[in-house]
């Protein structure tokens, strides 16, 4: 712990219970394989990646299944060995409860790796290291799960003067960074050294919370070994105060730096980059094994009799976790991430992902139904708790108004969601919600809007062309009549008729055979089809019509009830 | 639709939730005016307990009959403590021994038209107690003007000025801004600030007599109000630092004719003002610039109305004056966003 | 009473002559009325409206040739926005021009498509891809859902199908929903 390092402040943030310690006093178990893996596709930030595998196909432990697509997307792999049982959509590890494209893989116990090589990175350009890590999998462990490989570019100046390492750890319950902190310093410190080189960055600056001694202390010692071997002294660990969202990435750059980086800006455009801890062992993984990221440390906690840090495979059903740790009877929820921004899991069999940091299990005795809405006083507990300098309550006026362009002039966007103003309101708004309602509202509209200009452009250039056709055909056409009339006058009043009516006739002969063949490829193909319509057929074409008229009229009261 | 009649049915993060309510603010806030009432009550007897059960009473009825015809959850409104700091803050800023209709007709403006007219809880664009104390001065500014006189804590007198027959010479007495300034307005043109101080028996060491220690009895409750963090420090700052330095201003340039800083803070409703009035903040400002630029107001239109105006004090309509602007501060004063070099926020 | 008339007037016309320069000196160019119609309209071409496209319609209610209640893709709440952009009432949806439906895009039966051209043609927005007697395929990410290819195809091989909620496109909910009745705490 440095004690030259200044600290800077920021506004805001609260000071909940943290709850952490009934995580901590067991170290790191490794969770065993379940039979069934459930391995979303799409686990980051960017573009669905597309399925490299199909059903029946043998995999290997770390076997890219799910191949990185188009811009920002990132690769999945198989986190056992074992075949293939579908390629499918199954429930998502999402508050929507809806479902999208899985691997299921059956695993056969015997754990294969793939060929684990080391990439050597020095003697790589970075676009291959970059796109090595792509392939690898390697995304933000912190929770926000944006791929790595994009965030390791030195941006316009080629080099940085920092590079942050985030283990302030700030959400209650959460000890996953802190535990991997305290038994794996060294290997995350390698990882972090990998990053420096390609960002080339001056300093590393390790930012953790000072209630987690034990990881500062461990740290400690790995960054002076770090630092002696080679013979500087540019990895520092600081000990931040303990404040609730200290380890948001841009308020941890502001507590280490003094920097603030605008919402919609790159960090590196201001000299300094930001890492999970978790994410810099993910590294070390990839680079130095030759390891896929295929697991992580999950914290499982909450309304169970013993919380603990477990290195779960990709895939592992959430049960199979809760099982573990002997989930508490009282019990009636399964949140993903922390009690200030998890996620309200649709069920306990969804699948672990990278971005999944903590199964928090809940109660309504650990987390109270929250009391009836009260109208808001106006008294700016929430600005006052705001952590990015936001008024939360006029973007709350607006947001429950649905007046989303006043949101926006607000700086909705500039809202992390961490929670802090619903936590100090004292008319128990649910302000996040209100935030997160009018941003899915704002984007969809965005989408719509540029759905609509692409729309108009494509008509727009549908007409210039219908008339330029047109234009282009008379064109012709007058070539045409005054080459006919050089040849003979009496030709003149047949060929100034358009020239379009013989087409147009041969067109409508040739749509007439081509229908008159798919009738009879018809006949041909199912003859018991048209010939004698049984009633089974008759049955089942009315059973599909029905089907279809149903799927509509349940789509139309679905969305009335949205509006 | 509103909101407040709904059942939330999602439950999403954060799941924690800090322990505090509106009854909890609006309780803290009861409880900070407390001080000020015990000195009160030592000084000018009784009666103001009377005002401010009868305020209370009238506030709940009134309260839940508005709750009712809106169709609103009852128990859940009527305990949260809004009503009762209005009705608290009328009691103590009309004149304790007014007859008890005043009280009431005062208190049902502030709760039907100034809250629940407007909306209700949180809705309301003008202090529900300024309304009610202008309205009232307004239309009966003799009885609005009856102030007990200091030391006089005979109950029985008291209890018959509110309830039966007004035998008012005895126990009343000009208030200390009332009594300067009919002194500097009316009387010979010689007249001076020092003279008139010094000669009238309403004036005590600093303020009014008497009522500089209920001034300083709200000052300890605005202390507890700023240590619990119920209100910022902004507000009270700069309402009492606006006064002060204004009224010191042209104390010093005319001590003759206008009455130094001690006094415009330590009489009147300057101290329950500072920490209680300004600071309501449905109607007033939110942002830290805008609220010192909004009680700031207040306190140089309520210099002027005291200066130059004709009424007694003049808080009220000040307060009124500037929740008007409220809108219109805040959005200009909306401060910077996380990142941002300029203000952000607002339609600027 | 003369004076008192004269100083009326004299006030009337020295406000009334600096109202007309502020019109003409603080005038604020706007875009054409026709451009901030089409914005709100969805551009799905669909002509349900009567007229020929979404900028026709535009045209027609600026020029007070249509009412605002006649595109079924736009919705209620396109409705209110042009309520809102011309200071006109309010109307519901016209039943005649057709009803809101679920956003939707076109798929083409492959296996029953002759390629026959008759759906390229009526595209509007040119969504649909193929050649005379090659099979056909719609661009779901540019069709509009406007329905104008069913009516000429020849084989009944195009159907409209609901753009379904995935993950990625999943709304969060307004947040209290259920209302409950003052009278049952009341009692």
């Amino acid at each position: 712990m440095s004690v030259l390092q200044r600290l800077f402040g920021f506004h805001g943030g609260v000071k909940p219970d943290y709850h952490k310690d009934a995580s901590t006093s067991l170290p790191i178990a490794v969770a065993p394989t379940p039979t069934f893996l459930v391995i979303p596709l799409h686990q980051s930030i960017g573009g669905p990646p597309r399925p490299l595998v199909k059903a029946g196909e043998r995999v290997l432990k770390g076997q890219r299944i799910g191949g990185a697509d188009g811009n920002a997307s990132s690769a999945v792999h198989a986190s056992a060995s074992g075949t293939v049982v579908a390629v499918e959509m199954r429930l998502m590890p999402h508050t929507s409860g809806l479902s999208a494209m899985c691997v299921v893989i059956e695993t056969d116990g015997r754990d294969e790796w793939v060929a684990n090589q080391p990439f050597d990175y020095r003697s790589a350009t970075p676009t291959q290291i970059r796109d090595y890590l792509r392939d690898a999998g390697v995304v933000g462990l912190g929770g926000a799960v944006f791929p790595t490989y994009l965030k390791l570019n030195a941006g316009k100046q080629g080099k940085l003067d920092t590079l942050v390492l985030n283990g302030a750890e700030c959400e209650p319950f959460i000890t996953c960074d802190d535990v991997l902190m305290r038994e794996r310093a060294a290997a995350i410190l390698k990882g972090a050294a990998i990053m420096r080189e390609m960002l080339a960055a001056g300093k590393v600056l390790i930012g953790i919370e000072d209630n987690k001694p034990e990881a500062i202390a461990a740290m400690e010692a790995a960054a002076r070994a770090a630092n002696a071997a080679a013979a500087d002294a540019a990895i520092e660990v600081v000990a931040v105060p303990t404040r609730y969202p200290a380890g948001g990435a841009k308020k941890l750059i502001r507590v280490l730096t003094g920097i603030e980086v605008p919402h919609g800006e790159r960090s590196t455009d201001y000299g300094v980059q930001c890492f999970n801890v978790g994410t810099a062992y993910a590294i070390h993984e990839a680079i130095e094994l030759g390891r896929p990221l295929i697991s992580r440390i999950v914290t499982v906690a909450g309304n169970v009799k013993q919380a603990r840090n477990y290195e779960v495979l990709f895939g592992t059903p959430m049960q199979d976790l809760i099982a573990l740790c002997d989930k508490l009877p009282d019990s009636d929820r399964v949140i993903m991430g922390g009690p200030m921004m998890g996620l309200l899991m649709p069920g306990e069999d969804v699948p672990v992902v990278k971005a999944t940091n903590c199964v928090l299990v809940g109660s309504k005795k650990l987390f109270p139904p929250p009391p009836p809405e009260m109208p808001c006083i106006r008294c700016g507990e929430c600005a006052k708790a705001c952590p990015a300098d936001l008024q939360p309550f006029e973007m709350y006026w607006f947001s429950r108004a649905k007046i989303f362009g006043k949101a926006q002039e607000y700086n909705l966007f500039d809202c992390i969601e961490c929670g802090c103003c619903a936590y100090v309101c004292p008319s128990r708004i649910p302000l996040v919600d209100y935030y997160r309602f009018a941003k899915s509202e704002i984007w969809a509209r965005e989408v719509e809007k540029e759905a609509a200009d692409v729309a108009r452009e494509r008509y727009e250039f549908r007409l210039l062309r219908e008339e330029r056709e047109k234009q282009e055909k008379a064109a012709k056409l007058a070539a045409k009549t005054a080459a006919g009339r050089e040849k003979a006058a009496a030709a003149v009043a047949e060929a100034a008729k358009p020239a379009a009516t013989p087409e147009e006739e041969a067109k409508k002969a040739l749509i007439a055979a081509a229908l008159e063949r798919a009738r009879a490829e018809k006949s041909l193909v199912h003859p018991e089809n048209t010939a004698d319509l049984t009633p089974e057929q008759q049955a089942e074409v009315s059973a599909i019509e029905a089907r279809r008229a149903e799927i509509r009229e349940m789509a139309k009261p679905q969305l009335r009830q949205d509006d | 639709m509103t909101e407040q009649d709904n059942e939330r049915i999602v439950n999403n993060s954060p799941y924690f939730l800090q322990p505090a309510s509106v009854q909890s603010v609006m309780l803290r806030v009861l409880l900070a005016l407390l001080p000020g009432i015990a000195v009160y009550v030592w000084f000018f007897g009784a009666a103001v307990l009377v005002q401010i059960v009868l305020a209370s009473i009238t506030a709940l009825a009134a309260e839940a009959v508005m709750l009712k015809l809106r169709g609103k959850p009852l128990m859940m409104f009527l305990g949260d403590g809004s009503a009762l700091v209005t009705a608290w803050l009328i009691a103590l800023t009309f004149p304790p021994i007014a007859p008890w209709w005043l009280t009431v007709i005062g208190v049902l403006a502030a709760i039907v038209v100034a809250k629940h007219l407007y909306g209700g809880l949180g809705q309301n664009p003008f202090n529900p107690a300024m309304v009610a104390f202008a309205l009232m001065i307004v239309a009966y500014p003799s009885l609005m003007s009856q102030w007990p006189a200091v030391g006089f804590t005979d109950f029985l007198p008291q209890w018959n000025a509110i309830f039966g027959d007004r035998q008012l010479d005895a126990i009343t007495m000009a208030t200390p801004l009332d009594a300067l300034r009919t002194a500097l307005h009316t009387a010979d043109a010689r007249a001076t600030v020092a003279g008139v101080l010094g000669s009238d028996a309403s004036f005590g060491n600093i303020g009014g007599k008497g009522w500089e220690w209920v001034a300083a009895g709200y000052f300890l409750g605005g202390i507890y109000l700023l240590q619990q963090r119920i209100i910022t420090w902004h507000m009270p700052a700069a309402f009492l630092a606006t006064l002060f330095v204004i009224s010191g201003g042209f104390a010093m340039y005319d001590p003759t004719r206008f009455v130094g800083p001690s006094f415009h803070l330590f009489t009147g409703g300057a101290m329950l003002g500072a920490f209680f009035i300004v600071t309501d903040p449905v109607s007033g400002c939110t942002t830290p610039r805008g609220k010192l630029i909004f009680a700031a107001g207040i306190a140089l239109l309520t210099w002027v109305i005291r200066t130059f105006g004709a009424y007694p004090d003049g808080i009220a309509f000040a307060v009124l004056l500037m929740n008007i602007a409220a809108p219109l501060i805040d959005m200009y004063t909306q401060p910077p966003v996380f990142g941002h070099k300029t203000r952000g926020g607002g339609a600027r | 009473m003369l004076e008192a008339l004269l100083v009326m007037a004299l006030g009337a016309v020295v406000l009334g002559a600096a109202l007309g320069y502020a019109a003409v000196r603080f005038r604020v160019e706007g875009d054409p009325l026709v451009e901030k119609i089409d914005a709100i309209l969805p551009q799905t071409q669909c002509g349900q409206c009567g007229f020929p496209g979404c900028k026709p319609y535009a045209t027609a209610i600026a020029k007070g040739e249509a009412e605002i209640n006649q595109c079924p893709p736009g919705g209620e709440e396109g409705i209110h926005k042009l309520a809102d952009l011309l200071g006109r009432e309010f109307k519901p949806l016209s039943a005649e021009h057709g009803v809101e439906k679920p956003k939707s895009v076109a798929v083409i039966d492959e296996q029953a498509c002759i390629g026959c051209t008759l759906c390229i043609q009526a595209c509007p927005v040119d969504a649909i891809v193929g050649a005379a007697k090659q099979m056909h395929t719609i661009v779901a990410s540019q069709c509009t859902g406007c329905e104008l290819c069913l009516p000429p195809c020849p084989v009944d091989c195009i159907s409209m199908e609901p753009i379904a909620e995935s993950v990625e496109t999943w709304k969060w909910r307004y947040p209290v929903v259920r209302i409950v009745p003052a009278q049952k705490e009341a009692a």
